[in-house]
């Protein structure tokens, strides 16, 4: 494992290290003090979650239907899309993310099942439970499986083999940003696999119906049904929720990227990884996650991703219980000497922009 | 007509294409949950108490007010309840007979329910559910019905044999032929044989007392504590029992019974109609190989009995609801091996395959992800 270390005056100063590793007996205590959280969380659940989750979504579509009506009157625009992105942001973070998860799935309610819900983002939820909670979630960091690092355009780490295609770097992830959903959409067919030959076109015809079905959908909704309803004010509907998607796009491109990439988040190999037990998987997700402080409210709208850490521990907990337990897992991992990686948005953000820029450049030379 | 119109507009292409992807459900159940265009819920009218007299477990008759989507239903035919668990915050599904009279869509209808000891749901209905609360529906199901109309009267005689709370369904068509037949007769030969605990525990017995007395062509039997069903009495009664259309629903027991009577040189009569409370018991014995449960890391040896139960039995906690292969919330992946549904004896040996592990037994080897 590598991790690379910058100082906070933004210096290209770097140095490799090992991190000192675990022994196998430390790795099973410090797993079982992880699953003895696991369980203790999940014995509690109960009204209060079912509470809260029907609350968001409460929220989510009042500030829906709130933005939908808003466009009838032209100078509330701001505030139309306004509201129809806090809309958008907490139907994919809090809710959508967290319920196909199988955050809320014990409840047995249909709504809010993770076989049931699907998300108002042009990605299919079917395909992003494949990519997001098996492939990137069991293989996190992972060089060569984790396909979240760089998400097959960019180049994110320095064990990424540079290629004078990542000079563009800084503009494909601005790309990225302001088309975040339909990077998310296209991410299951795996383009960087065809080109480098790994993968056929073949594969991906299976995928088309579910993505182009889900496209024309959102589609339909936002830039013709929505917009023809306001009649003459047509226009400016479709500008409002493109907007509003694009805000959408925006934060949660910047609350993800905060999740993984900032200096510090260790990447693995393969061979590491080999028969790992359940210790060194815990291990292993919380050195490859970043957590970015904030309030309440800065919480709920990042889908308390802001929690990546503890997300990455215990995918399938309701998402709200990421803060209560969070002081417990930093002070389980300060015990066993851990790097809890954490800090203010600012910080994480200035972190993976300068990281997105350096790893547009070939490497330097390392000293010996 | 105005309401005819708006149940339109909500399941329109349209509302669909504006409410897409959550449905427009979603969003009508928080504005009020009467509101409906596909789901069906309904608000819980009354309760009452049917055997306050009884120390048996107790018995109550809820009625219920479904919302719009209600497309009605077949005497005999149950539903789906969904229950929202206080505490836990969990939603219990179960499968309830309906014991009124066929209903048209829309219209109110009863359920009689007995509070069973480890029955969440069923304690949870009987002795909390208050009026005014909802519930979930799904629309009625089950073929244990009456096809005939009881306008049209035929000579057919009818039987029912029921035992305990097996007797909902059966009420559900006597009351529904005594309803619909001319002049309060059920217009054919109807013979009406039930099985109770004792006589304080009999459900619905003032209205049979009537029943009983009324000149309506309607003969019943009520038969209480030791008093076992017994092929010798029901010849007694209906000498051609084997070529009468029966209608048998009761506890695993009596069934059996029923089932022994009706089996003449090993040729069940087509004329008997049964309905279960629990799916039929699997047959012991040729249980071979190994079950493992991937997702959690046990297995055993294969008992024989269904995945479900398999699961439980080494500790695990399978999503389940109604327990007998109707409302798939038990439905888990199998990853390889054969298996068996035990309700329709079909076996299947795909790989990656959706089961419902409570109807479902494994044959020789097999592993689900759970």
């Amino acid at each position: 494992m590598s991790i690379a270390y910058q100082d906070e005056t933004f210096e290209a100063r770097e140095v490799v290290e090992e991190v000192t590793k675990l022994s196998a007996e430390q790795l099973d205590a410090f797993g079982a003090e992880m699953d003895a959280i696991r369980q203790r969380v999940i014995a509690d659940l109960g009204q209060a979650d079912r509470d809260y989750i029907h609350n968001v979504v409460k929220a989510q579509r009042a500030f829906e239907v709130a933005g939908r009506a808003l466009f009838y009157l032209p100078p509330a625009w701001p505030l139309a899309v306004a509201s129809l992105s806090v809309s958008k942001i907490l139907d994919n973070m809090e809710i959508g993310h967290n319920v196909m998860h199988g955050q809320y799935d014990w409840m047995n309610e249909p709504g809010l099942s993770s076989r049931q819900f699907d998300w108002d983002n042009v990605c299919p939820g079917e395909q992003w439970k494949y990519s997001h909670n098996y492939i990137h979630h069991t293989f996190t960091n992972i060089l060569g499986k984790d396909r979240d690092i760089g998400y097959g355009i960019l180049r994110m780490d320095e064990d990424q083999k540079w290629h004078p295609y990542y000079l563009g770097n800084p503009v494909y992830a601005f790309l990225l940003m302001v088309f975040f959903e339909w990077g998310v959409a296209m991410h299951d067919l795996e383009v960087e696999n065809i080109v480098s030959g790994k993968r056929s076109l073949d594969d991906n015809k299976a995928l088309y119906p579910g993505l182009m079905k889900k496209v024309r959908r959102q589609a339909m909704k936002d830039y013709v049904l929505f917009p023809a309803l306001t009649g003459p004010l047509f226009p400016l509907t479709l500008a409002g929720n493109a907007t509003a998607n694009l805000i959408r796009n925006v934060w949660a491109f910047n609350i993800i990227f905060c999740g993984h990439f900032p200096a510090g988040v260790a990447t693995f190999s393969e061979e590491e990884c080999e028969n790992e037990s359940r210790g060194h998987w815990y291990y292993r997700q919380i050195l490859g996650s970043a957590n970015i402080t904030g309030g309440k409210l800065f919480h709920l709208m990042s889908g308390n991703l802001s929690h990546q850490i503890e997300h990455h521990l215990f995918p399938d907990l309701p998402a709200r219980r990421y803060p209560e337990i969070a002081g417990e897992v930093r002070e389980i991992c300060e015990r066993y000497g851990i790097a809890y990686n954490t800090g203010p948005l600012h910080k994480q953000l200035g972190s993976v922009a300068k990281k997105i820029c350096k790893m547009a450049l070939p490497p330097k030379k390392k000293a010996d | 007509m105005s309401t005819t119109l708006t149940s339109r507009i909500l399941r329109s292409r349209v509302a669909a294409a504006l409410a897409s992807p959550h449905g427009v459900d979603r969003y009508l159940e928080l504005v009020n949950p009467m509101w409906a265009a596909e789901e069906v819920r309904a608000r819980v009218v009354d309760v009452r108490r049917e055997n306050a007299d009884s120390d048996g477990a107790p018995v109550a008759t809820l009625t219920l007010q479904p919302t719009s989507t209600w497309r009605g239903h077949r005497a005999g035919q149950y539903v789906q309840v969904g229950v929202d668990l206080p505490d836990s915050g969990k939603r219990m599904t179960r499968c309830f007979s309906i014991s009124s009279a066929s209903s048209l869509p829309g219209e109110q209808i009863t359920l009689t329910i007995r509070a069973h000891d480890e029955g969440q749901v069923s304690s949870y209905l009987v002795s909390r559910a208050q009026p005014g609360q909802m519930v979930h529906l799904s629309q009625a199901e089950g073929e244990f019905t009456l096809h005939e109309s009881a306008a049209t009267p035929t000579n057919n005689h009818l039987l029912f044999i029921t035992g305990g709370s097996g007797i909902t369904p059966a009420m559900s068509i006597l009351r529904t032929l005594l309803r619909d037949g001319y002049d309060g007769r059920a217009g054919r030969r109807v013979t009406f044989l039930h099985y109770a605990r004792s006589a304080e525990d009999q459900i619905f017995a003032e209205e049979l007392a009537e029943i009983a007395a009324a000149d309506n062509d309607v003969t019943v039997h009520l038969r209480h504590g030791d008093h076992v069903f017994s092929d010798f009495e029901l010849r007694r009664l209906v000498p051609d029992f084997r070529d009468t259309d029966t209608w048998a629903c009761g506890p695993a027991g009596l069934m059996e019974l029923i089932h022994a009577a009706y089996t003449a040189d090993e040729v069940l009569s087509p004329r008997l109609r049964t309905e279960f409370f629990k799916p039929p018991r699997v047959a012991t014995g040729a249980a071979e190989g190994d079950v493992s449960f991937d997702r959690s890391g046990t297995g055993a040896a294969n008992t024989g009995a269904t995945l479900l139960e398999q699961a439980e039995a080494l500790g695990l906690k399978p999503e389940f609801g109604c327990r007998m292969g109707i409302c798939f919330s038990c439905t888990s992946r199998k990853t390889e091996g054969t298996v068996r549904n035990v309700l329709t004896g079909a076996e299947s040996s795909l790989p990656d395959e959706d089961i419902q592990i409570c109807v479902t037994t494994p044959v020789g080897d097999c592993a689900v992800d759970l």
